[in-house]
């Protein structure tokens, strides 16, 4: 924990926070810590994974580069996440996306879901966007000042993904009846992996004072999504929770197609530089 | 106030006043007048230029998932998203001829519209992302730093943009095969492959030969293009041919040379019946590219009018709410 | 004056396009942009877009203009809205300054040596 504290005056919120000044800080995470960043950056690296595969394939031009903008966010906070989770064990960002198993994975099963189409992605990008923002709103106090000052960076770039999730919430549910009937069958595909983000477990709450708890954040989700779902005259729909396991490396089937495809190349020339 | 109302009287006038602008080297603005046929031109170059950005953008997006690294990941997709950019600005720039994006996006799906060729070649490796950079968007700079000089406003203004953009396109690629080039045996091979494949599709970018190219000189005398095919070719040849070295690749091509006579660079013969083969839409992926387009395109149709349709929702929402303002009071 | 361009920057005397042959309802309004650059200067034209509504359309303009730090204020405009002056009045409009040089201080060459005026 202390070792964490060192970085405070090196690494100052709000200046632009790169992957590569956190790795050249050389602060060594704890194990918990480690293995907390870790489920911050799996999350961010899996949606962006998801997210790249709309640009060229967006709505309208516009929006590939609205996509591409918050992919580009999500990578960046997934690769400062990643590069400081490896100290803790002496691996880079590369060594942990490329070559871990997926049961070594700690993503949580919603930001593994397909793309589906546009209103199945924005139901995605509403939940994770309001759940990331609410979380590092908080992280920017963490004991842990890299963790801290990612979280400062992130916060900002999460905000304006939420912002463009309600916009097109609205838009697709208020818009026609083929748009409304699409957004409403989004908000039911994605509801049911919710509740494991807000899920507490040993880590999370051994890491007092430096990991956000997601039950803790519930609740402002939760009166978020209703403020947004009156105006947008929708429901938050009743159906059964999946059971996630995501943090413990239990993941969904789709998890191992994504993989498969992001780490192809990587594990075909191991020990290669790119 | 439209050519159909100017009496040929008027015409001439302003026939002279648009000559004399050319003469000058000064800019044509969108409410000037100009001949039909130079709006033709423009719109045409300028919606395949245009085309070609969005159509560019599928084989780089190939390997978005695949990048070997993150920071190469984060690199690509900005790169593509660059190009989609680009795609719009350029869009911008017809857009102001009288063309409207709806109709050229209408002709580049119905498979009317034409864009660059080297977009139906596949990008089969990993060392293609950085071939691609190299010598795809090196011909594209090549070409598009004149053309920040057009002498329609609207396109020179767009260029400036995009060639301030597309430097970081061409270091990226020629850093990729530069890592390649110093990595394993395997990683070496597969950089000379993807130079070997993308070279002479990337000379084929600048045109015919200028013998067959009977439409630049009007763009030339028009200020519109500045160098004719071959001058373009043979400087980028003289830049690669130098550039390679760094990277410790060869060029498949052994005729290469310098000639003091006529002051530029020669190249082996290129295969010109490929070049139109693939450009009349038999090369290896244009099936495959129009229809991601369309899919996109089409696919997308529900959301673009979902948005408009909650647009034209909240404009009568205010409307109403201001005639209640105007009745109360 | 001529107003309500439909096909960006100021285009609005160009003849109306072919219709498409199968046109996708009603395309998206087009909006100018214009970007501060930094604090202290003007806002300056940076190009178009289209938006469904003024509030993507400052979003839009977010993602599309200021990707590389450009700005740190942005406006958009309805192309529709922007009264252009007439280039074939470009006489009546912008002569006459012409030969006014006395508006200028390099017309008055007597003071010239004299300091601080």
């Amino acid at each position: 924990m202390s070792e964490s504290n060192a970085s405070a005056t090196r690494i100052t919120p709000g200046n632009a926070l790169r992957p590569e000044d956190i790795a050249a800080s050389g602060v060594k995470p704890t194990g918990a810590v480690g293995e907390y960043a870790l489920r911050l950056g799996d999350d961010a690296l899996i949606l962006a994974q998801r997210l790249g595969w709309w640009i060229s394939r967006a709505p309208e031009l516009e929006e590939d580069v609205a996509l591409g903008n918050i992919a580009l966010d999500q990578i960046g906070h997934a690769r400062s996440f990643l590069t400081y989770a490896g100290h803790a064990w002496d691996k880079t960002e590369d060594d942990l996306a490329y070559f871990r198993g997926e049961d070594e994975f700690r993503s949580a099963h919603l930001v593994e879901q397909p793309n589906g189409d546009f209103a199945r992605t924005i139901a995605r990008q509403l939940v994770i966007s309001q759940y990331q923002y609410d979380l590092y709103s908080r992280l920017v106090n963490s004991a842990d000042a890299t963790l801290a000052a990612i979280a400062a960076k992130a916060v900002k770039e999460v905000d304006y993904h939420r912002d463009h999730a309600r916009q097109w919430v609205l838009r697709l549910a208020l818009g026609t009846d083929e748009s409304r009937r699409r957004m409403i069958e989004g908000i039911l595909l994605t509801w049911p992996y919710v509740g494991e983000l807000f899920e507490d477990d040993e880590l999370v709450t051994s890491l007092d004072g430096v990991a956000v708890k997601p039950s803790s954040l519930r609740a402002s989700f939760d009166a978020e999504i209703e403020a947004l779902f009156s105006e947008a005259e929708l429901e938050v729909p009743d159906v059964p929770a999946s059971v996630g396991g995501g943090r413990q490396g239990r993941h969904s089937e789709h998890l191992g197609y994504i993989l498969a495809e992001m780490q192809v190349l990587a594990r075909e020339h191991p020990g290669a530089t790119w | 106030m439209t050519t159909a109302t100017d009496t040929p009287q008027d015409l001439t006038a302003e026939q002279e006043q648009f000559d004399r602008l050319i003469a000058e080297d000064s800019r044509i603005e969108p409410r000037d007048w100009m001949p039909e046929a130079y709006r033709k031109t423009l719109t045409r170059q300028i919606s395949q230029h245009a085309h070609s950005e969005i159509i560019g953008m599928q084989p780089e997006a190939n390997w978005i998932t695949r990048a070997p690294s993150l920071k190469r990941k984060a690199i690509l997709m900005a790169k593509v998203q660059d190009e989609a950019g680009h795609g719009l600005y350029l869009y911008s720039a017809a857009e102001t001829l009288g063309t409207t994006r709806d109709s050229m996006m209408a002709d580049l799906i119905a498979g009317k519209a034409r864009y660059s060729s080297i977009f139906n070649y596949p990008a089969r490796t990993w060392a293609d992302m950085g071939a691609i950079g190299w010598l795809v968007d090196g011909a594209a700079i090549a070409n598009q730093v004149p053309l920040c000089r057009a002498s329609y406003g609207p396109y020179g203004r767009a260029m400036v943009r995009i060639c301030k953009e597309e430097s970081f396109h061409q270091r990226q690629g020629f850093e990729i095969l530069l890592e390649l080039s110093n990595g394993t045996p395997a990683q070496k091979q597969m950089a000379q492959d993807a130079v070997n494949r993308w070279y002479a599709p990337s000379l084929m970018m600048f045109g015919p030969p200028d013998e067959d190219s009977p439409n630049s000189q009007q763009s030339m005398a028009w200020n519109i293009k500045r160098f004719s095919n071959d001058e373009l070719r043979s400087r980028f040849v003289g830049m690669i041919v130098e550039q390679v070295k760094t990277l410790g690749l060869t060029l498949p091509d052994d005729q290469i040379r310098y000639n003091d006579a006529t002051g530029r660079w020669e190249h082996g013969p290129l295969d010109w019946n490929e070049f139109k083969e693939v450009l009349a839409g038999r090369g290896p992926c244009n099936a495959q590219r129009m229809e991601r387009r369309r899919e996109a395109h089409d696919g997308g149709a529900w959301v673009r009018e979902a948005a408009a349709a909650y647009a034209a929702k909240q404009a009568a929402k205010r409307a109403d709410q201001r005639d209640m303002t105007v009745k109360a009071a | 004056m001529v107003s309500g361009s439909q096909t960006g920057d100021d285009g609005s005397k160009a003849p109306s396009a072919e219709q498409p042959d199968h046109p996708t309802a009603e395309p998206w309004p087009l909006w100018e942009v214009f970007v501060r650059s930094s604090r202290g200067l003007s806002h300056v034209h940076a190009g178009s877009l289209h938006a469904p509504d003024a509030e993507m359309a400052v979003r839009n303009a977010r993602d599309l203009y200021t990707r590389r730090n450009e700005g740190v204020s942005l406006w958009v405009v309805p192309a529709s809205a922007i009264i252009a002056s007439d280039p074939d009045a470009k006489g009546q409009f912008f002569e006459s300054p012409q030969g006014k040089d006395y508006r200028h201080a390099t017309y008055y060459t007597k003071s010239e040596g004299v300091k601080h005026l």
